[in-house]
């Protein structure tokens, strides 16, 4: 029954990335580009922590917190230079 | 016991595939950027949540080791979340300032980020008790 579970979870992660890149594709601005990205991130991180579940190890917990906070720092740091036009004052 | 985690399991799992979905579909269909930053990080953060919920309960039964890793991932989401949201909207407002993409602000204001340079004059108004005060 998880194994149904975890395969309709990532297919639907999986779509949800799809989605994703088309808004990354097409959006009319900057800030839609940079909110999709970091819709990705997460999704990515979702797709991540269900693989270690997949494949029954707990390696992939710290690749999912690093990956989650360098989309955070990323996208602050975007904000921040179109806010201000520096990143670092 | 493993047969409750596993309906347990399983039900997170759809649950939260279904909120990333519906989170994603939303960013792609929704009209404007202030209405598609309600999707993403509402729902994404409740589906990656529903996601580490499953991978933690899944661990502590079927491997017998509690990892509180993945409480430490949803705390760092939970937080951040709000603050890229935040962020976004802000950086969107000043990039459109003046525009009539924006919708107005109630009460006959501007919108509070615009009006931080007339706050940031308060301070000196009122004098702070500094060294050479008048009073010194």
């Amino acid at each position: 029954m998880i194994a149904h579970a975890m395969t309709f979870a990532f297919g639907c992660f999986g779509l949800g990335l799809l989605c994703n890149l088309w808004r990354l594709y097409s959006g009319p601005g900057i800030m839609e580009r940079v909110l999709a990205l970091d819709t990705m991130v997460i999704n990515m991180i979702a797709l991540i922590v269900l693989y270690g579940m997949a494949t029954d190890t707990g390696l992939y917990f710290q690749a999912a917190l690093l990956f989650a906070m360098t989309g955070f720092v990323s996208t602050v740091a975007y904000c921040k230079f179109i806010l201000r036009g520096d990143i670092i004052e | 016991m493993e047969f409750v985690a596993e309906i347990v399991i399983s039900a997170l799992l759809v649950m939260a595939g279904l909120f990333g979905l519906v989170g994603s579909f939303g960013l792609l269909r929704l009209p404007d950027t202030m209405t598609r930053l309600h999707a993403p990080t509402k729902a994404t953060t409740l589906g990656v949540g529903g996601v580490l919920v499953a991978s933690m309960i899944y661990f502590w039964v079927f491997n017998g080791l509690v990892s509180w890793q993945e409480l430490l991932i949803t705390m760092f989401l939970l937080l951040t979340a709000p603050i890229t949201a935040n962020f976004i909207a802000k950086s969107y407002l000043h990039l459109n300032r003046g525009t009539e993409k924006l919708p107005a602000a109630q009460d006959c204001r501007e919108w509070a980020t615009y009006a931080e340079a007339e706050r940031a004059v308060e301070p000196v108004m009122t004098g702070a008790p500094g060294q050479d005060g008048p009073n010194a």
